[in-house]
């Protein structure tokens, strides 16, 4: 179960990753596991404005449908196209090409653990 | 002990004693007193013989669409039933079998499945259909509701033309009413079809469906390809609703001039009248809008060694995953009704599905022909507008009245338009199938006669 | 003689590769004069003659569907212990009578005078299903249970509207169908889930917390998904009642206790009953069912149109009545459905009835007594019709539910539901019904423990099963990712 130190992650397994002005947004390698293959992604439209928790898209596999949630306010900037193809990549390369959205805005308002506190959340979790 | 009923009483004694058990009564414990009973107010067990008499008795009491000449349509027709449709039907591996949740052991039904996802799509003109849905009245509901999701429920409004099926437009009105959706109906011109301008009106920029019906109630053919320009014109979506889908086979489904959704009742193709079920509700569309269809599919796909292999796909739709925002609360589809379309489809071919759509159209312009030469007081509502195979005929007095008189003369005329209201005459909706022959065109022209 | 094993079958659309014309059936002979069909339609809109429409002979029909037949498991093959299915035998007297051309060449509109018979018959189904809920009042129109389900709340809906009230939320158990919800959000209700207690019933404090006067109506189903009865219904009833909501019943379980307690006396309002599973109509590969609705006195005025009437003249249809939420779908129902249903009412009688209910819970509890150890049994409340154990032992050897019933697909069964309710991970959900001989019972429990052996011997034969099967494991991820659902004439490459 990888988790990369350079990320923050939310108690609903998104994990975010601030470049300037943007927001990266994808899921862990935890919760893609959890889901199992992904076989469509639906994602927002360019331009509208989420608060934080609200659903931002979902993620289905054959047997199950997963809403992901808006980690931090923002507008969404660029949504991950190749994924209407290439919806593995979800599972395959969770924290690269596997990124779902980039809003606009920063880290502030939405609750984030570092990576260290992300796999004692998650130790928690199974326990 | 009953037939039906596996175990019999000392079965019962040796499971309760493995079980530590005393009695049956005991493994009811934790139903509270309050609401048990013992035993029902029904009659004692019959035997098969008694059943056969007592049944075979209400059954003979209702007079069969076989035994009389009979004309009778209006969404529910009488066309040649091959006898293999009823033996694939009745082989157990079919009809006992349930929903093929296991691909492994249900190839059979899942094939099925997808040839008549294929056969349905192939004649609507459309590139995907579903494996079937409870009724044509419950399809054209599932469409409207369609629309609205596939416009994300920003346009509030149905419009819906006044010649698709009375019985449907109840229905319809039923599941609107709950939904919060508004219903416009247009009625159609003087020649009994829909003119693209009022459906413009109606529709305004309010719309997220337009629904007309092609033949519509009163058997005549619309101008599909101004109707859908008009719709599209208002932003909404194109809805052709077919009742007899056996005009299809001479007429192109409503996909070729660009509808978006081609639904109805697939009955006409090897479903029994059965007084009205099981039915063989209908649905396609095109597959860019596949994610909000309603209702079951089958999939191709391979199984581990590659081989080519079909299961249910896109269940992520429905309520069992999707629960409160599912695209539908359909939990089953006419799965035996969709075998009997398919074993009847393909037994009749594709050629002779044409020739079958050709047989009711010449039977029906005979007719049509008789009556006018008869002339008063009987005439056609609408002489002058395209049919397929029904039309509507008045006559002196209601349609009800006519058809009782002619019941007299030995003739199932046809239905009555008397009760359903509507904006065109009071008559009889004659419906004429291959299976009406020569002489029963001579029996219904005789009656005529004898009562003019 | 080795018998021919069938693995697969061409489609219809890739037979007939001559691309000739064959001949399926002979239409009756055309003895009027023809007609050119662009004479008397507009000609753009008639149909050009379709390629990859093959034409072909009647023997080639019968064996493609012979074909197909035997890629199939059913009832008659085998036990077919679907929870919540309710998989009992189709008795064939039952397809006989449905079959009388009475029946089925009757059409709905006929004048009522024709129709006696089959008014008749709705009316007699009626009354049966009134004594076995004891309730007053029932509508046979809803083609399966879904819509059994939305009916029932439209009446809810129309009868609270008619004191004035609209209230908003249906509230749902955690362990209930997903049609219950769905079924709220259709009938325009909001769903709120209420979880289930410890003992896998409704808890009843949360309910109480929860029933207020938005709350609409709570939908139960009895025994729950679990096979337990909820041994506090009335008091959930009366907590419900005097707050003004309803008691929606789902009757998905009513086989487990017919001729044992009644409907009525648990304060249903409405309740939908499966013919295609209390009463032995058959599955039919996904449907047609049925699902009539029978409702309380505070129900009655709200039931849909057509509704049949008996007076001293005989039956009649009742159209328009201004109390009625309306009408539900097409004509009077799956009529067909309905005629094998009272075949099988009548058939067993009031004994006869109870003992299918007694038997099927008998069998549940002989399952769980022979399973229990093997599987883990994670609610251990009292069963009745069905027992849901859970995949926590086999997961040690990471085999799972899904395994476990590929692998019985091996041993000749069918397999339980799985994953389902959804309270319980790594659900097996078993329901074995009355109508099989105990030893099929037994051959199924001797099953189930072979492969909890193999989970720890051999996991990796459990992991890769079927290997006994018409086609191996199907990928059903590839299938929802390259969607494709009709055949293309592009596929004859």
């Amino acid at each position: 179960m990888t988790i990369p130190v350079d990320l923050m992650y939310a108690r609903s397994h998104e994990w975010i990753k601030i470049e300037g002005d943007s927001v990266s947004v994808g899921i862990s390698h935890y919760a893609q596991d959890q889901l199992g293959e992904v076989v469509y992604v639906e994602l927002p439209e360019v331009g509208t404005a989420f608060a934080v928790g609200d659903e931002l898209g979902t993620l289905e596999s054959v047997k199950a449908v997963s809403e992901f949630l808006a980690p931090v306010a923002g507008e969404v900037l660029e949504v991950n196209t190749r994924l209407e193809d290439e919806p593995n990549l979800v599972n395959d390369d969770p924290y690269g090409n596997g990124w779902l959205v980039k809003l606009s805005g920063s880290a502030e308002g939405g609750e984030f653990l570092d990576a260290a506190g992300y796999k004692e959340f998650l130790e928690q979790e199974s326990a | 002990m009953h037939p039906w009923v596996g175990a019999g009483p000392e079965d019962r004694r040796q499971i309760l004693s493995e079980l530590g058990l005393q009695s049956i009564d005991e493994l009811f414990a934790s139903i509270p007193s309050g609401v048990c009973v013992d035993g029902l107010d029904l009659p004692p067990a019959r035997d098969e013989d008694w059943i056969r008499r007592t049944l075979g008795n209400m059954a003979a009491t209702n007079i069969s669409m076989d035994s009389i000449p009979c004309f009778l349509g209006a969404g529910v027709y009488r066309h040649v039933q091959p006898s293999v449709v009823d033996a694939v039907l009745s082989r157990a591996e079919f009809f006992t079998s349930y929903t093929p949740y296991q691909p492994e052991i249900s190839q059979g039904t899942l094939q099925v499945i997808f040839e008549f996802q294929t056969l349905i799509s192939r004649l609507t003109g459309l590139d995907v259909a579903n494996a079937s849905l409870y009724d044509g009245a419950t399809a054209l509901v599932e469409a409207a509701l369609f629309s609205h999701r596939v416009l994300r429920s920003k346009r509030d409004l149905v419009v819906m033309a006044e010649t698709i099926h009375p019985m449907y437009r109840r229905v319809l009105d039923t599941y609107t009413e709950a939904a919060g959706i508004e219903v416009a109906v247009v009625p159609p011109g003087a020649d009994g079809r829909l003119d693209p301008e009022r459906v413009r009106e109606a529709a305004g920029d309010r719309a997220c469906c337009v629904a007309i019906q092609s033949p519509n109630f009163l058997g005549i053919v619309e101008d599909l390809p101004q109707l859908a320009t008009a719709t599209h014109d208002c932003g909404a979506l194109a809805i052709e609703v077919v009742t007899e889908a056996a005009s299809l086979g001479i007429l192109n489904g409503g996909g070729s001039f660009g509808f978006d959704v081609v639904c109805g009742e697939a009955q006409s193709f090897g479903v029994a009248p059965g007084f009205g079920g099981p039915h063989l509700g209908f649905f396609a569309c095109s597959s860019k809008h596949l994610r909000q269809m309603p209702g079951r599919l089958a999939g191709e796909t391979v199984d581990e060694n590659g081989t080519r292999a079909f299961c249910l796909t896109l269940s992520t739709r429905e309520q069992h995953i999707r629960r409160a925002k599912a695209t539908s609360n359909i939990c089953t589809n006419q799965g035996l009704m969709a075998l009997a379309a398919t074993v009847w489809l393909e037994a009749i071919g594709g050629n002779g599905l044409r020739e079958l759509a050709a047989s009711c159209l010449a039977r029906t312009e005979e007719l049509k022909r008789r009556i006018t030469a008869i002339g008063a007081p009987w005439r056609l509502a609408y002489p002058q507008s395209p049919t397929f195979n029904e039309f509507l005929l008045v006559g002196p007095g209601s349609g009800t009245e006519l058809v009782e008189r002619l019941a007299t003369k030995g003739v199932l005329a046809g239905v009555p338009t008397t009760d359903w209201g509507g904006t065109w005459p009071d008559g009889v909706l004659v419906a004429v199938t291959e299976c009406n022959s020569g002489k029963d065109l001579d029996a219904f022209a005789a009656a005529l006669e004898q009562l003019s | 003689m080795k018998r021919r094993a069938i693995r697969s079958e061409p489609l219809f659309f890739e037979r007939n590769s001559r691309r000739v014309r064959r001949q399926g059936y002979l239409l009756p002979v055309l003895d009027v004069p023809e007609v050119t069909p662009s004479e008397v339609l507009p000609p753009e809109l008639i149909r050009k003659p379709d390629p990859h429409f093959p034409d072909i002979s009647e023997m080639e029909v019968v064996q493609h569907f012979h074909r197909l037949s035997q890629l199939n498991y059913a009832v008659d093959e085998g036990l077919y212990p679907l929870g919540s299915c309710t998989m009992k035998y189709n008795p064939r007297i039952n397809e006989e009578i449905a079959r009388l051309p009475g029946f089925a060449s009757l059409h709905p509109l006929q004048p009522q005078s024709q129709i006696q018979g089959a008014l008749r018959l709705i009316w007699e189904l009626e009354e049966s299903l009134k004594a076995i809920t004891g309730m007053p009042g029932a509508t046979l129109q809803p083609a399966a249970g879904a819509h059994g389900e939305l009916t029932g709340i439209l009446m809810i809906r129309k009868a609270l509207e008619a004191r004035g009230e609209k209230r908003e939320i249906v509230l749902v158990p955690d362990s209930a169908h997903g049609t219950n919800p769905a079924t709220a959000t259709f009938a325009g209700y909001r769903a709120q889930e209420i979880p289930s207690a410890d003992d896998g019933t409704v808890d009843l404090g949360a309910l109480d917390r929860m029933m207020d006067d938005t709350v609409a109506a709570l939908m139960l189903t009895v025994p729950n998904t679990l096979g337990i009865f909820e041994h506090q219904i009335l008091e959930i009833a009366d907590l419900v009642h005097s707050r003004g909501g309803f008691i929606y019943m789902d009757g998905a379980n009513l086989n487990s206790f017919v001729g044992r307690a009644l409907p009525g006396l648990m304060g249903a309002d409405a309740m939908h009953i499966n013919l295609h599973k209390t009463f032995s109509t058959p599955h039919g590969g996904g449907g047609p069912g049925a699902g009539p609705v029978t409702v309380s006195e505070a129900l009655l005025p709200h039931l849909p149109v057509p509704k049949v009437q008996r007076d001293d003249n005989g039956f009649e249809l009742l159209w328009k009545d201004p109390a009625s939420i309306g009408q539900m779908r097409g004509f009077y129902g799956n009529f067909l459905i309905l005629v094998r249903a009272l075949t099988y009412i009548w058939s067993l009688g009031a004994e006869g009835l109870r003992s299918m209910s007694d038997v099927a819970v008998l069998y549940a509890n002989l399952v769980r007594h022979r399973l229990n150890g093997a599987y883990h049994l994670k609610f251990d409340a009292p069963s009745l019709h069905e027992v849901v154990f859970d995949d926590s032992i086999q997961t040690r050897h990471e085999v799972h539910n899904v395994d476990i019933a590929k692998r019985l697909l091996d041993y000749g069964f069918h397999p339980p539901t799985m994953s389902f309710p959804l309270i319980v991970h790594g659900a097996l959900m078993i329901e074995p019904a009355e109508s099989v001989a105990p030893d099929e019972i037994e051959a199924f429990c001797d099953a189930m423990l072979a492969i909890a052996e193999e989970a720890e011997s051999d996991p990796g034969l459990v992991r890769s099963a079927p290997h006994d099967t018409p086609v191996g494991r199907v990928d059903e991820v590839r299938a929802a990712r390259n969607l494709k659902v009709t055949w293309t004439p592009d596929d004859e490459g």
